[in-house]
């Protein structure tokens, strides 16, 4: 059983699973007949039942007839408490004291995962359900809210300038966080060193700087010094403070996934180490790489305290990031539930709706890129691939037709260049 | 480019050690520089977050002094203020929260490196990634539009019940009493911790379940073949191999517990005083005093502000300084030998 297991125990999210394959010896089985090692016997299934069973009954006897006992969530921790006590008890008679462990931890880990998934699948499902009715009309995404005032219905009213403007934040704050962090990433990755090492220990502990403080820094620098107004710009600065270091530690570690082999191949054939980078190092890390961005772009998107300090609140379209206030989704649904008019807040909910439907966009396109290691191609890559090396082939055994001296100086320079 | 380790024997003595130098060329001096200069760059811009905090906050904390540290109460204009209360519940939150994520974080991490079935692990792991990077205002909406009321019976109980233990104690309320108005228990502390918890929960998880899952499959089936069950297995393997990681993740879901804002801000009704009873109402956090305030006009009150975050920016360096040192030094990630 666990000689089976082994196989799916995948080391990272970027690299494949190893697969273990067994080999096929040409033994016949001879009438053996597989036994299957998982499942449940019929004890387990009585236990599991009887249980249950035990825990509910007590536990609505107590609640409905002898204690004072109220509330459905007391319910459910004390018959859950109930179960795992009369389970482990059940358990007991039949194993040993090992394997009764090994059932009651099962049960443990197996409730956790049950709570933390289905409350994280509930907040979901809450936000969207208070938030659909807003989303119902067109005009929540077509209009802004200026003529929206705190009673009018949903049919007048929209979350556009929130929309547009936080895809101009993230447009500008990508601009910046991007390159300096490719490069922050390709420096910690190519050239290793006391320095490089002392910069990774603080790009490390920033990464967990809070978010809130990264827009005071821009508040104190861009806003307060260089007196610029609480505008889109402050605000994408601000981001970008947040992102860099995400997108420099998950170069970073894109970066080393890439083969040894490959880049030492490349110097092997004598080009220089921004030859290797550019053609062979950042091709190769390109899908992890895309992701990294992405993944720094979905933390970006959602922030709402470096916004809430530099980028002001608008209600109206504004495409100008460096003059007057820019309203972002996150910031707009913060100060719409603020609001004590039921329409409001299911508006805030709405643009919660909307924040949360870019995230997932977002997240879908980096699994659709970042599903496959560095070094993987699509099917399409591979054919082109294959045709730029046919194509390669031909233009040598052209050349080796027309000039029969296979290595001429000329040829061999040519990389040194 | 590296330098090659010569064996050295004895009576070798006239060999001597080559110096092996790459002779570069123009385009890699250029790259390197280029590439330099970037790491700098980032590594000043970080450093200057710090630099600035501190320079803006040092006219509130010449003033202010020692009792900075001190002092519960937030009157920057009056010359009354400190970080004593908003630095203690910033500390209370965080701790509700760890504790929480913390045993949401080990179960999960465990379920989807050993329990769950092996054609659900990749949509595990892909919603437990998605749900780090679910926005924390979301978190915010949910917890004060239906956690809040949903837990207040909870609060009720516990502090009905272990109301002897100091922290869950609350003030102004009648045990058992039937008709006690459920208020005193909103914006609490408690509440707050538990939205952060599930927050940070999950970049905890995938923390853990990254090192659970690298635990050599040499140790396992020693476990198994030596007779152990699967949790014997998992105590004796999974959990040793993933000690650093455990740790390392709760400290990186600590770092990330304090700093919250805006969900913390959308809970919580501030109050300026030391209030360690977790489960009443009115508690406060540096973050969201910060994100209150943010907007007065006097100068010294800005600067007072900024005294509180950079108390907050030594305290999140701190935590993360010792969470990246524990994952480094443990074995987790480690090539095993088997």
């Amino acid at each position: 059983m666990t000689l089976l297991k082994t196989e799916a125990y995948p080391r990272a999210t970027t690299v494949a699973a190893p697969r273990t394959t067994i080999p096929d010896r040409g033994r016949p089985y001879g009438g053996q007949v597989r036994r299957r090692l998982g499942g449940f016997r019929k004890t387990d299934v009585f236990a599991l039942i009887g249980g249950l069973a035990a825990s509910l009954t007590t536990t609505g006897l107590l609640w409905s007839q002898l204690g004072p006992f109220t509330g459905w969530l007391g319910f459910v921790v004390a018959s859950w408490l109930l179960f795992v006590a009369t389970y482990a008890l059940l358990v007991s008679f039949d194993e040993d004291r090992p394997a009764m462990w090994d059932r009651v931890s099962s049960v443990v880990v197996h409730s956790i995962a049950v709570v933390l998934f289905g409350v994280l699948a509930y907040i979901f499902v809450y936000t969207g359900w208070r938030g659909f009715r807003a989303l119902l009309h067109l005009n929540f995404f077509t209009q802004d809210m200026r003529n929206a005032g705190p009673l009018d219905p949903l049919t007048v009213g929209g979350v556009k300038h929130a929309i547009v403007g936080t895809l101009i934040e993230l447009g500008i704050a990508l601009a910046v966080s991007v390159p300096l962090g490719l490069l922050g990433g390709v420096f910690l990755h190519e050239i290793p060193g006391r320095f490089s090492r002392f910069v990774r220990t603080v790009v490390e502990a920033m990464t967990a700087l809070p978010d809130l403080l990264a827009g005071l820094f821009i508040f104190a620098t861009v806003i307060l010094i260089f007196g610029l107004d609480k505008s889109g710009l402050a605000a994408a600065l601000a981001l970008s403070v947040t992102m860099l270091p995400i997108i420099i530690r998950a170069t970073d570690v894109v970066l080393r996934l890439v083969p040894g082999n490959l880049t030492e191949a490349s110097y092997a054939l004598g080009s220089g180490q921004w030859r290797t980078v550019w053609h062979v190092v950042l091709p190769t890390a390109r899908s992890g790489l895309a992701t990294a961005v992405i993944l720094g772009a979905a933390r970006g998107i959602g922030e709402t305290s470096p916004v809430l300090i530099t980028a002001g609140a608008t209600a109206q379209v504004n495409t100008d990031p460096v003059n007057g206030p820019m309203m972002s989704l996150p910031l707009l649904a913060y100060t719409l539930v603020q609001n004590s008019q039921e329409n409001m807040v299911v508006r805030g909910f709405g643009t919660a709706v909307t924040l949360m439907l870019l995230v997932l966009l977002l997240f879908a396109v980096a699994r659709v890129i970042g599903g496959r290691g560095p070094g993987e191609l699509t099917a399409g890559q591979r054919r082109r691939r294959a045709a730029a090396s046919r194509r390669d082939l031909r233009r040598f055994t052209a050349r080796t037709a027309a000039d029969p001296a296979p290595f001429s100086s000329s040829t061999a320079q040519g990389e040194t260049s | 480019m590296t330098g090659v380790a010569l064996a050295h024997p004895e009576g070798q003595e006239t060999q001597r050690r080559r110096r092996l130098k790459a002779n570069l060329g123009l385009a890699d001096r250029v790259f390197r520089a280029v590439a330099r200069g970037g790491g700098a760059l980032v590594l000043v811009i970080m450093t200057l977050v710090g630099l600035f905090l501190t320079y803006r906050a040092l006219q509130a904390l010449r003033k202010a002094g020692p009792s900075f540290l001190t002092t519960q109460e937030w009157n920057p204009d009056s010359g009354e203020f400190g970080i004593a209360a908003v630095i203690l519940g910033t500390v209370l939150i965080a701790i509700v929260a760890i504790v929480v994520a913390t045993v949401l974080s080990v179960g999960v991490a465990l379920y989807i490196s050993e329990f769950a079935p092996f054609w659900l692990r990749r949509t595990l792991i892909a919603m437990v990634d998605l749900m780090a990077a679910v926005p924390s205002v979301v978190f915010g909406l949910w917890g004060a539009f239906f956690l809040q009321w949903k837990v207040l019976s909870l609060s009720r109980w516990i502090s009905d019940w272990f109301g002897w233990i100091p922290i869950f104690k609350v003030n102004g309320v009648t045990r058992h009493d039937p008709l006690a108005t459920e208020t005193v228990y909103t914006s609490s502390t408690f509440i707050a911790g538990l939205v952060v918890a599930l927050m940070v929960a999950p970049i905890a998880c995938s923390v853990m379940r990254e090192a659970f899952s690298q635990a050599p499959a040499g140790e396992r089936e020693g476990a198994y073949a030596l007779g152990a069950t699967r949790w014997g297995m998992i105590g004796a393997v999974v959990l040793p191999f993933g000690k650093g990681a455990i740790i390392g993740g709760t400290m990186l879901g600590l770092g990330r517990a304090l700093g919250e804002t805006i969900a913390v801000v959308m809970i919580i009704s501030p109050v300026f005083v030391i209030q360690p009873r977790i489960l009443e109402n009115g508690t406060s956090s540096v973050s969201s005093l910060i994100a209150t305030h943010y907007g007065e006009s006097s100068p010294f009150a800005l600067s007072a502000l900024f005294a509180a975050g950079l108390a907050l920016f030594a305290v999140t360096l701190v935590v993360n300084f010792i969470a990246a040192s524990i994952v480094a030094r443990s074995r987790s990630g480690a090539v095993s030998e088997v």
